[in-house]
């Protein structure tokens, strides 16, 4: 038995308990929520947010903190909104673009040995200045390929549910099961190390940061796909609460020790809070107090956890 | 050396640099009275700006991962607050402003008993709190624009030969936080925590008791900020503090200040606050449209950062 629950796995499943916990207690609340129609609802909103915090746990990896992915991911919906929609070529070259300057940005801060905070604050006005020029009023339409995707119904299993599968599914298996994977990784623990085995960290601060980029696209895309349409501050949530997501999966702050499949039930459960206060008929007022609330229990638990590891 | 010959090699100097020579631009395309009228609002806006900032400078000073996230939130909850108790009265001035005191107080020690309780980062301790500071300033301020007393409104204007009274006492302030983070036991601890938490703990030094206190100090500082940012910009509001949270650690980064931890100036603070200020108006007066004046200010900042390059850790 205490085998069975030892701190490291209790650590591993203290996400999906806590997303377990407010589902059934969603459930309780509000049995109709328990549909095909009612999930997809629920759920809708975490997609986006997910790809979010993926892209945030990229950048965590490495020991680094983005503060300007919300408004990214900002500017990524209001060129898929606009630019995506009427000439596509020259959106996806600008979504490239926006690829391309997140790894620019990741060879900066290694090469400069900067404070990626201070960094990406200071990008954070540079984004959000793009987005304005690119679409100076809320408006613009989703491309149609990309709201057929994000409506899509198929048969028994919600959408939401299997890109949230797919998504925590496909980036588990290329970070955390690769080759590749072990090096990206191992230069958020060791950076010397992994330095002196041959690998440039400069490499895998670049790849980092693209893939963050990619992600922001991809998160902004899916946004509008739900949105029908952008604004320049659409997104600018999303800093906090990729971050708070990326912890709430059992990410820690140093070290390379991040979870993808964490990350996204973190975004899931971060996504839930909200709804989940109004089925208590509470006052939506508290929603962002309930997702700091919840972000501060389960830090609470995971220290539980590790003082039991050590006093073992 | 002499004090003239040392001068560039001051981490402050680059700062003061840059805003001479945002004014002159600004001097040189809209004439001397206009730049003195900009100066004058500089140093309005600019007073608020040092406020946060010298409460964020003792925090980085702590050392990597030392950055307070919850500043906004304290910012609004504090005029928020403070504004719908007075609710306009003048007599409630003063209980008015201790109760900005106590939110200060109340949220720097929440934020310290986060960070100690939980041994979780700053950055997310902060983070997470700020969630609760947030959501409790939005119930209570209703999306309203609650208003100063008038006394508050027209003190926080109010100027002595063109000097606005508020940056008066501000540049006293930080006269004596100078004082107090070079020449007094808590400012060199601050320091020497900063420089090498393990050789500060064996020297003696009460570490958390030391990071405790300057949490503390900065959430005061930032809630005092709150409460005169309100009656300046004609009432509370829920998104006043928004922009705060990158000045603050803009402002302190850009005056030389090591990010890195354990090296910090008070003259930097006053020096970047200039800067970012006529940097927004110089490209006001140059006729920039919202969006490219975003993206100048940006880059300049992160440009600053880049070439300023120093050895840092978060």
């Amino acid at each position: 038995m205490t085998r069975l629950l030892s701190p490291n796995l209790l650590r591993t499943l203290l996400p999906g308990l806590s997303l377990a916990a407010l589902l059934l207690a969603i459930f309780y609340l509000q049995p109709r929520t328990m549909s095909y129609f009612g999930l997809n609802l629920l759920l809708n909103l975490a997609v986006p947010i997910a790809l979010a915090t993926i892209a945030q746990m990229f950048i965590l990896c490495v020991n680094d903190l983005d503060l300007s992915l919300g408004a990214f991911i900002s500017l990524t919906a209001c060129i898929t909104a606009t630019w995506l929609n009427t000439t596509p070529l020259l959106g996806v070259l600008a979504l490239l673009a926006c690829i391309v300057a997140y790894g620019a940005l990741g060879a900066l801060i290694h090469l400069r040995n900067l404070p990626s905070i201070v960094v990406t604050l200071g990008m954070s006005f540079v984004w959000t200045g793009i987005a304005v020029l690119v679409l100076p009023t809320p408006g613009g339409a989703a491309p149609g390929w990309i709201r057929t995707l994000m409506t899509l119904k198929p048969a028994l299993v919600p959408f939401p549910i299997i890109a949230l599968v797919v998504i925590g599914l496909v980036v588990h298996v290329g970070l955390m099961r690769s080759a590749a994977g072990v090096v990206l990784r191992g230069a958020g623990g060791n950076a010397k190390s992994v330095a002196r085995a041959g690998w440039s960290l400069l490499r895998v601060k670049v790849t980092m940061f693209s893939l963050a980029g990619l992600f922001g696209v991809l998160s902004g895309m899916a946004l509008v796909g739900l949105t029908t349409s952008a604004d320049a501050n659409i997104a600018l949530r999303y800093t906090l609460l990729s971050i708070a997501g990326g912890i709430l999966g059992g990410g820690e702050f140093v070290g390379g020790r991040v979870s993808p499949i964490g990350a996204v039930i973190g975004a899931i459960t971060l996504a839930l809070a909200g709804s989940f206060l109004s089925f208590l008929r509470l006052n939506p007022d508290w929603q962002i107090g309930a997702q700091g609330a919840i972000l501060i229990l389960v830090l609470a638990l995971r220290l539980l956890i590790s003082a039991r590891e050590v006093r073992r | 050396m002499s004090p003239l010959t040392s001068l560039p090699q001051k981490p402050w100097i680059w700062a003061w640099i840059g805003a001479i020579l945002m004014w002159l631009i600004i001097m040189s395309v809209s004439g001397i009275v206009a730049g003195g009228q900009v100066m004058s609002a500089a140093a309005s806006f600019g007073t608020f700006f040092v406020i946060v900032a010298i409460g964020q400078m003792f925090v980085i000073t702590l050392g990597p991962g030392n950055v307070d996230l919850s500043i906004p939130a304290c910012i609004t909850l504090s005029a928020t607050l403070a504004m719908k108790f007075m609710n306009g009265d003048p007599n409630l001035l003063l209980p008015g402003f201790l109760i900005s005191l106590s939110v200060g107080l109340v949220i720097g020690t929440l934020n310290f008993l986060l960070i100690l309780l939980l041994r979780i980062p700053p950055i997310i301790a902060t983070l997470s709190a700020s969630f609760l500071y947030q959501s409790t300033a939005i119930w209570s301020n209703r999306g309203l624009r609650v208003k100063p007393p008038e006394v508050l409104g027209d003190f926080a204007v109010s100027k002595i030969l063109g000097v606005p009274i508020l940056t008066i006492v501000v540049l006293i302030l930080s006269v004596a936080m100078a004082f107090t983070l070079h020449r007094t036991r808590f400012g060199l601890s601050v320091l020497a925590v900063g420089q090498n938490q393990k050789a500060a703990k064996l020297a003696g030094i009460r570490v958390e008791r030391v990071r405790f206190l300057t949490y503390l100090m900065y959430a005061v500082l930032a809630a005092i900020c709150g409460f005169f940012l309100a009656g300046f910009s004609g009432g509370a509001a829920l998104n006043m503090g928004e922009q705060y949270l990158l000045m603050s650690i803009a402002v302190v980064v850009i005056g030389g200040t090591s990010v890195a931890g354990g090296d910090a100036n008070l003259t930097g603070l006053w020096g970047a606050s200039l800067f970012i200020f006529l940097l927004v108006s110089m490209l006001n007066t140059l006729g920039l449209s919202a969006g490219y004046r975003l993206i100048v200010t940006g880059a300049i900042i992160v440009g600053i950062i880049a070439i300023s390059g120093r050895k840092s850790a978060i």
